[in-house]
């Protein structure tokens, strides 16, 4: 099930090949969606659902691809599979579905989808490519929560809606950051993150 | 076969899309029906939510909407109710109704009767933020000038920002806002912190880095209350 090869498939993204730290992919909803925890947990979840089940589906039908409209062909099944999942969303648990909406067409518009069908999912097997899926999906969602903890933390005071810092601070003259939950910041926490990431993994600093 | 002749393409997409869409087609007509349920029960729950009700599970908000709203009406704009059959408030689809000139248009409004005996009526509102629409539910005070509570939701706004008028702490300031100024229906403004509005409302503070959906709201409220003017001075002068 989990030879070596798969295992670095699955594990490698979650450091070393992170779709957000070192292939720089999916910044965009990085920033857009990281205010709060909860709304970067629900998309982390629907990323690695999605990510996972196209790659598979591409990979099941890829030697019958014709190569100049691939990247049609990836669209379409993306697209259908998202608005499948918005569809039994609806039908089954209305109040997710009513949270997601907004994160559907960041979903199809995420350049890790198309990065990982272009790079992986057309070369390789079905049962590698899940995994390259969840893998890289679960380092997005790595990502994202990281940054929104700092965010919604400084920003907000809060972690998962919660309020975390005590009331005296607040007494004592401390000011949540409005800056934190502009979308520049965002930019920043995810730039600090890589550095700290490139520091401690000397062998992807590039000269 | 060649993959890459033109025929091959042609046929290839021409394939996929049919089985996509077909796909999709089915999924979409045998989930409507639940679909449809779910969203009448959450237009229901937000309207109950304008009057601080939560029902105790979902399976029991179309009963407890039915305890709590006892009477649809619409009414004209000079106040005077015109239908008041079952549900014909409800039924009204702002999205449509709003795009309407003022004389076409429809004024629902829904009169609920609450544990104490006490009377409120809620009137749907609709409106644009940044991305996409908005709505809401304005509960009003048998008084006919102050607000009882309010319920906002939007299609698309970014969430943490605008999307937070829909939480509870936001929506939580309407209550006990005065819209009428002197005998003037003036709305209630939402503004920046440490700014007030020049016309003398009354106003809630705006969402930090949501400005335009902050401002959607208030035009939304000014907007859509205006018309109800008559209708709310008939309240005061329990003329109704």
């Amino acid at each position: 099930m989990l030879s070596k090869k798969n295992k670095e498939v699955l594990l490698n993204p979650l450091s070393k090949d992170n779709p957000v730290l070192v292939q720089i992919l999916g910044i965009c909803s990085t920033l857009a969606v990281t205010v709060s925890m909860e709304p970067a947990v629900v998309m982390g979840i629907a990323v690695i659902a999605v990510l996972a089940f196209s790659n598979v589906i591409i990979s099941l039908i890829r030697s019958t691809i014709p190569t100049s409209i691939r990247i049609i062909v990836q669209l379409v099944v993306v697209a259908a599979l998202v608005i499948i999942v918005q569809q039994f969303l609806m039908a089954y648990n209305y109040e997710v579905s009513k949270q997601l909406s907004v994160f559907i067409g960041l979903i199809i518009t995420n350049c890790i989808l198309m990065g990982r069908l272009e790079a992986f999912a057309l070369n390789n097997r079905p049962w590698p490519s899940f995994l390259d899926g969840i893998g890289n999906g679960l380092g997005y969602t790595i990502i994202l929560v990281i940054v929104a903890f700092f965010r919604e933390l400084l920003g907000s005071g809060t972690v998962f809606g919660f309020q975390v810092i005590p009331q005296w601070c607040y007494d004592h003259g401390y000011e949540n950051n409005g800056l934190m939950i502009l979308p520049p910041m965002a930019l920043i926490t995810v730039a600090c993150i890589i550095w700290v990431h490139r520091a401690r993994n000397t062998e992807l600093q590039e000269n | 076969m060649n993959k890459n002749s033109n025929i091959y393409q042609i046929v290839y997409a021409a394939v996929m899309v049919l089985l996509v869409g077909m796909a999709l087609a089915f999924v979409y007509m045998a989930l409507k029906p639940k679909q449809d349920v779910n969203i009448a029960n959450d237009k229901r729950s937000q309207i109950l939510s304008a009057l601080h009700i939560v029902a105790p599970s979902e399976e029991q908000i179309p009963a407890t909407y039915d305890k709590y709203v006892t009477r649809d009406l619409l009414i004209d704009r000079e106040g005077n109710i015109i239908d008041s059959t079952e549900n014909v408030a409800f039924e009204v689809e702002m999205s449509k109704n709003i795009k309407l000139s003022d004389d076409n248009r429809q004024y629902p409004v829904l009169e609920c009767t609450m544990d104490d005996g006490s009377k409120k009526y809620v009137i749907p509102i609709y409106g644009a933020g940044l991305w996409g629409p908005i709505w809401g539910y304005v509960a009003v005070n048998a008084d006919g000038r102050t607000i009882y509570g309010a319920d906002f939701s939007h299609a698309s706004e970014t969430p943490g920002l605008g999307a937070r008028i829909t939480e509870e702490s936001f929506q939580q300031q309407f209550v006990d806002k005065n819209m009428f100024v002197d005998n003037d229906f003036k709305s209630v403004s939402v503004m920046k912190k440490g700014q007030k509005p020049t016309n003398g409302s009354e106003y809630v503070d705006a969402i930090s880095g949501a400005t335009i959906t902050s401002r959607g709201v208030s035009t939304m409220m000014e907007n859509c209350l205006a018309a109800y003017e008559p209708f709310f001075k008939k309240l005061q002068d329990s003329s109704l």
